[in-house]
């Protein structure tokens, strides 16, 4: 079970060749069919996770959730991507088409590209990048473009307000994202994600860089704009912010891509910080699947919990402790590094 | 490696198709009016009220500051990488070099939140 679809991969290209089709266009194939299978993953996992947040955000507020739909519900998601691609197409005649149109699959875009370098299992990823990391959050932070192109193209007060709090609330927690990622990165010594898995063969790097599983934890919610950071979509004060003037199939793409963001950072924390696709008995691609839905569920968890932030508090919260403190985390791990060196420990 | 990166350009060719597909998905299903421009279903959604002024005006100082910020320390981040990379091999002379380093960045922090850069007003 371990090796299954690397040697389903082994032999569909050997197969390709053997037809008479020369190595590189067979690679070619293969990384379509490995686009196939991304893009499966994603929306398959996005129908569950509508619902599963649906169901348990229900549980936490002691309502039922959606329920109607088959058993327990769990058609709600197949029923409402109906709906949405059923309603009309509206653009508002003072918005900036071309921008307006845009932002949305530049989103997407974005979102799905972070799955080219996650390891979904032993020596399987899309493309093993010896930049990984580096790839992860500089492709991750493009997701503030897009905010702010749906936003200013709406050409709508509540669009722009919403947009400009989540650029601002995107840029400010990118650097604690950054630096706390380097723990790992002074540890591991390389930037490639199954080299960092690797490394974890012994310790979990949440053992090791406590402090930056937890500054990295509380800055991914932020950049993902998910509760209790979701000021720039506050729908009570901002009737949806940067989505406000989106209908259909554009807003749907929307939606998609946050929670294709949602579920590419749970992969890379699980990566990171929880051993990645490392674990006993399972075969490791059922590993990481398991290890990046309970990073999810801890996000719903956190989500369905907290009011929501001040954005006063939001900003300052970011430069004056998580900035700080994930720099002195830095110097932490250096220090602990040459301690270690020191008793001999490593 | 370098063979890495022009299957990263396939795949991202590949992958503006997927947004494509499913607008051109919903454009088969989803019912299409006669567009009138002055329609009212076309104004800017403002809560039923009739929108005024500008939305592109100036505005709030402190987003910008903000941005000034964040550039400096994102420079930094692009710093530190590299430096993270070869931390075990370069030696103690890294290490504190880096130490100065930081402590010249806190610094800066330290003017920024002193001259109320990072109030939010």
């Amino acid at each position: 079970m371990e090796a299954l679809f690397i040697n389903l991969a082994e032999a569909f290209t050997g197969w390709m060749i053997r037809l008479g089709l020369n190595p590189a266009w067979a690679e070619s194939i293969l990384l379509l069919v490995k686009w196939i299978i991304v893009i499966t993953i994603i929306t398959v996992n996005i129908i569950i996770l509508i619902w599963l947040e649906r169901k348990i955000s229900a549980f936490f507020q002691e309502r039922l959730g959606p329920n109607r739909l088959g058993p327990f519900g769990i058609f709600q998601t197949v029923a409402d991507a109906i709906k949405l691609l059923t309603k009309e197409d509206i653009v508002p005649s003072a918005a900036d088409k071309l921008i307006f149109k845009t932002a949305p699959m530049f989103f997407i875009v974005v979102a799905v590209m972070l799955y080219t370098v996650i390891p979904m299992g032993k020596d399987m990823e899309v493309i093993n990048l010896n930049i990984g990391l580096l790839f992860f959050i500089s492709v991750g932070s493009l997701s503030t473009i897009a905010l702010l192109m749906a936003g200013w193209g709406s050409n709508n007060k509540w669009s722009l307000m919403g947009a400009v709090r989540s650029v601002a609330q995107m840029v400010s927690y990118e650097i604690p994202l950054a630096f706390s990622l380097l723990g790992v990165v002074m540890i591991t010594g390389s930037l490639n994600l199954q080299d960092i898995v690797a490394a974890q063969d012994k310790w979990w790097f949440i053992v090791l860089q406590p402090i930056a599983f937890i500054t990295y934890f509380i800055a991914a919610t932020a950049e993902l704009n998910r509760g209790p950071f979701d000021m720039p979509e506050a729908e009570q004060e901002l009737t949806g912010g940067a989505y406000t003037e989106y209908t259909g199939m554009r807003w749907a793409l929307f939606f998609l891509a946050e929670y294709t963001n949602l579920v590419a950072v749970s992969a890379l924390m699980a990566t990171v910080f929880l051993g990645g696709w490392q674990g006993p008995w399972l075969p490791s691609w059922l590993w990481i699947i398991i290890k990046t839905y309970a990073v999810i569920l801890v996000f719903f968890w956190v989500k369905w919990t907290f009011p929501r932030i001040r954005m006063d508090h939001l900003m300052s919260f970011s430069w004056k402790v998580l900035v700080p403190v994930s720099l002195g985390n830095i110097l932490l791990t250096g220090a602990g590094i040459y301690f270690c060196r020191w008793m001999g420990w490593c | 490696m370098l063979a890495d990166y022009p299957a990263l350009g396939i795949f991202f060719l590949l992958t503006i198709a997927f947004p494509v597909a499913a607008m051109a998905l919903a454009w088969l299903f989803r019912p299409k009016p006669k567009a009138v421009p002055e329609d009212e279903k076309f104004l800017t959604y403002e809560c039923g009220v009739d929108t005024r002024g500008k939305t592109w005006i100036r505005f709030k100082v402190n987003y910008f500051l903000y941005a000034l910020v964040f550039l400096a320390f994102d420079v930094e981040v692009l710093f530190l990488y590299p430096w993270a990379v070869k931390f075990q091999v370069l030696g103690a002379f890294a290490f504190i070099e880096m130490i100065i380093f930081i402590t010249i960045l806190l610094i800066g922090l330290w003017y920024a939140w002193k001259e109320g850069a990072l109030e939010w007003y």
